[in-house]
């Protein structure tokens, strides 16, 4: 009976076919109206690198030039948060995965879980990062490297500039706002909905906070209630950005904003004065994994120049990149996206953000367990 | 002598019955009764590091159903469904009389088609499709506005968790009114006229409790099927707030917590077991006795 392990209980309840739908219709149907979903049965499973990922890593304009490469097809299995993520790797059978692409406070648990490998910093390109970005706390246990940021962002807010404006949401206090009445939209996870709240409340550090703390911020969120315009999926929320039933989101930022703006969708994003969350994208090799070295070599691409500019300006939604010859590939080839990102050296960047001290790293729950902060949050939602 | 052969007719029949039955008969319980069974005993098992382990506890039971939030999600899915089975019974029921009565043997063919085509496309695209019509700025709110009135809020709300349930269930109720309907002894209908029984008055006293079992399944099913929806909730409703079906899919988002959403899942059973058992005693119950 101990032996007995489920590896993919979802399908007692029909979830998998539903989350995929969640996770873009339109890819759905185009992949069965081409006739197969999911990996392509051409290749072998030895030409095959299996990540593990959130959703658009596994796109052909990131993932193309790895593949011509080196003759190998990448398949993307697709998460949204960070615990489906670290329930997909605790409860998959040894070997599914050859490259992990996590959040970075998840890398620790990773480690410690004895799924990830220790990595050699002289492979990957860290001195061309960003100074702050070379020995990422988070990336690093005692003095061994585990994980390789790719992307990051800040969150803070997203919100239609027909809605609010730029001197609105200087503060977090804009959510409660006349004008946001019934337009607050909500990103359906707590962690950095409620991170950015805690950040408005006050807290310095906004995930490590006392019993008392955590009861003013339940406390806030529930006051946002009569504000709320619903709890969006990650792919819902462009969509309802965009037909104005969301006029804000707290905890998100660029990676939801930067697409739409492009499409021209009166949307733009903040730090507040209260404070910022950074996400990072990190990739680490999986200990199970049969094909290590291609693993590394896949994260030497992602991590290059070439592979920073794409993974930049990834179809799914763009982030910002810690490697600066990456930043010197985009301004010389597309400026334009260059200046959207923010990644030019000679106005302010999105670096300066990090230096004004603005941005917290984003953590799980500290003082409190991810359940309790997960039962605020379904508490919230069924006000 | 014939009561030896009557015995041997008996015996074949019988195990033609059970080798015709078998395979549903087997399938069944591979496929449902066993992990059934798994479900029930998932909801005693507990969740470490994210990880499943087999285990004896109640604390998923009691965290669950002492969970405010649950009771919440319980209440409004319950309520929900059974006015979206009211509603779309009592909407389809002048259709479905249009169609069996009126409508000739080929119109009737026609609009039954036409009803069995939305099962064409699958239900989230519709859904998704559906949101174009209910924005802030969609179709609906752009007649409105040219029409000077003001515009309506649908996405987002219980009403758009309403019409999504309508849209899932109704093609269905009519259909099956429809059937149900048809199949009412003509003749007493007749009979019913000849005795100078107005038409309302036919169909209330007639032809409805004629028809009781159709039209009691059929929104019966418009209730199973609402109840456990989960694409009208989460992409018209936006899970504000949410459904049961909503709850089992955050218990598993955050902390994968298999064993609690399971036990979301096994109450739902339990009350649609509750619900169907006493909706079929109602509408087979004066049957018997006739």
């Amino acid at each position: 009976m101990t032996k007995f392990q489920i590896t993919d209980p979802r399908g007692l309840l029909l979830r998998p076919t539903r989350r995929a739908v969640l996770q873009g219709a339109g890819a759905l149907v185009g992949a069965a109206a081409l006739g197969g979903v999911g990996a392509g049965p051409a290749y072998s499973q030895e030409n095959v690198l299996n990540v593990l990922t959130w959703p658009g890593h596994g796109d052909p304009a990131f993932v193309k030039p790895f593949e011509d490469q080196y003759g190998v097809k990448v398949v993307a299995k697709e998460y949204v948060g960070g615990e489906p993520m670290l329930a997909l790797m605790n409860q998959s059978p040894p070997g599914s995965f050859d490259v992990v692409l996590a959040d970075a406070e998840y890398i620790g648990m990773l480690q410690e879980g004895g799924f990830i490998d220790e990595m050699n910093p002289a492979d990957y390109p860290l001195a061309d990062y960003w100074p702050e970005f070379q020995k990422f706390p988070l990336h690093w246990k005692e003095d061994k490297l585990y994980s390789v940021m790719i992307r990051f962002g800040y969150l803070g807010l997203a919100y239609r500039t027909d809605v609010l404006t730029e001197e609105d949401v200087k503060s977090y206090k804009a959510l409660w706002s006349e004008k946001a009445k019934g337009k607050v939209g909500f990103f359906d996870w707590y962690l950095p909905t409620m991170g950015c709240l805690s950040l408005g409340n006050g807290n310095k550090s906004p995930f490590d906070i006392d019993e008392a703390a955590f009861e003013t911020l339940k406390e806030t969120l529930f006051s946002l209630r009569p504000q709320a315009s619903g709890f969006y999926s990650m792919a819902d929320q462009f969509a309802m950005l965009t037909n104005g039933t969301a006029g804000v989101i707290p905890g998100v930022g660029d990676w939801v904003v930067l697409l739409l703006q492009k499409e021209g969708v009166p949307v733009s994003a903040a730090v507040p004065d209260e404070g910022g969350i950074q996400w990072t994208e990190s990739m680490s090799i999986v200990s199970s994994s049969a094909k290590k070295d291609l693993a590394k070599q896949f994260i030497q691409y992602a991590s290059s120049p070439e592979g920073q500019f794409r993974s930049a300006r990834l179809p799914a939604y763009w982030a910002s990149i810690p490697n600066k010859k990456g930043w010197e590939k985009m301004i010389a080839e597309a400026p334009e996206d260059a200046a959207k990102l923010r990644h030019t050296f000679d106005a302010r960047n999105v670096m300066d953000e990090y230096k004004d001290g603005k941005i917290s790293i984003r953590q799980t729950p500290v003082q409190q367990d991810i359940e309790t902060w997960n039962d605020a949050w379904s508490e919230f939602k069924a006000m | 002598m014939t009561d030896r052969s009557a015995r041997r007719e008996r015996a074949g029949r019988i195990r033609f019955a059970v080798a015709l039955g078998a395979p549903t008969l087997l399938w069944q319980v591979a496929f449902f009764v066993v992990p059934m069974g798994f479900l029930v005993a998932m909801t005693f098992w507990s969740v470490r590091n994210f990880r499943l382990q087999p285990d004896f506890t109640l604390a998923n039971w009691a965290t669950i159903l002492s969970a405010g939030f649950f009771r919440s999600a319980y209440v409004y899915t319950f309520a929900m469904s059974a006015m979206a089975a009211l509603a779309v019974s009592l909407a389809a029921f002048p259709v479905a009389y249009a169609l069996a009565f009126k409508a000739g043997t080929r119109l009737r063919l026609l609009l039954a088609a036409c009803l069995v085509v939305p099962f064409f496309t699958s239900f989230p695209v519709r859904i998704y499709s559906m949101q174009i019509f209910f924005s802030p700025n969609g179709l609906i709110n752009t007649v409105l506005a040219g029409l000077g009135l003001s515009p309506i809020a649908v996405l987002n709300t219980p009403a758009g968790t309403f019409v999504g349930f309508l849209t899932l269930t109704a093609p269905l109720v009519v259909l099956l009114q429809t059937f149900a309907l048809a199949a009412v002894d003509r003749q007493l209908i007749e009979a019913a006229h000849n005795l100078r029984c107005g038409w309302m008055r036919t169909i209330l006293s007639v032809i409805v409790p004629s028809a009781r079992v159709g039209l009691v399944v059929a929104g019966a099913l418009a209730f199973v099927l609402a109840f456990g929806d989960y694409i009208s909730p989460q992409f018209l409703g936006g899970s504000n707030p949410p459904t049961l079906s909503i709850l089992i899919a955050d218990q598993v988002k955050s902390g994968n917590h298999w064993p609690r959403a399971s036990v979301v899942a096994v109450v739902m059973i339990a009350t649609l077991t509750l619900v169907l058992g006493a909706l079929l005693r109602f509408a087979y119950g004066g049957q018997g006795k006739a």
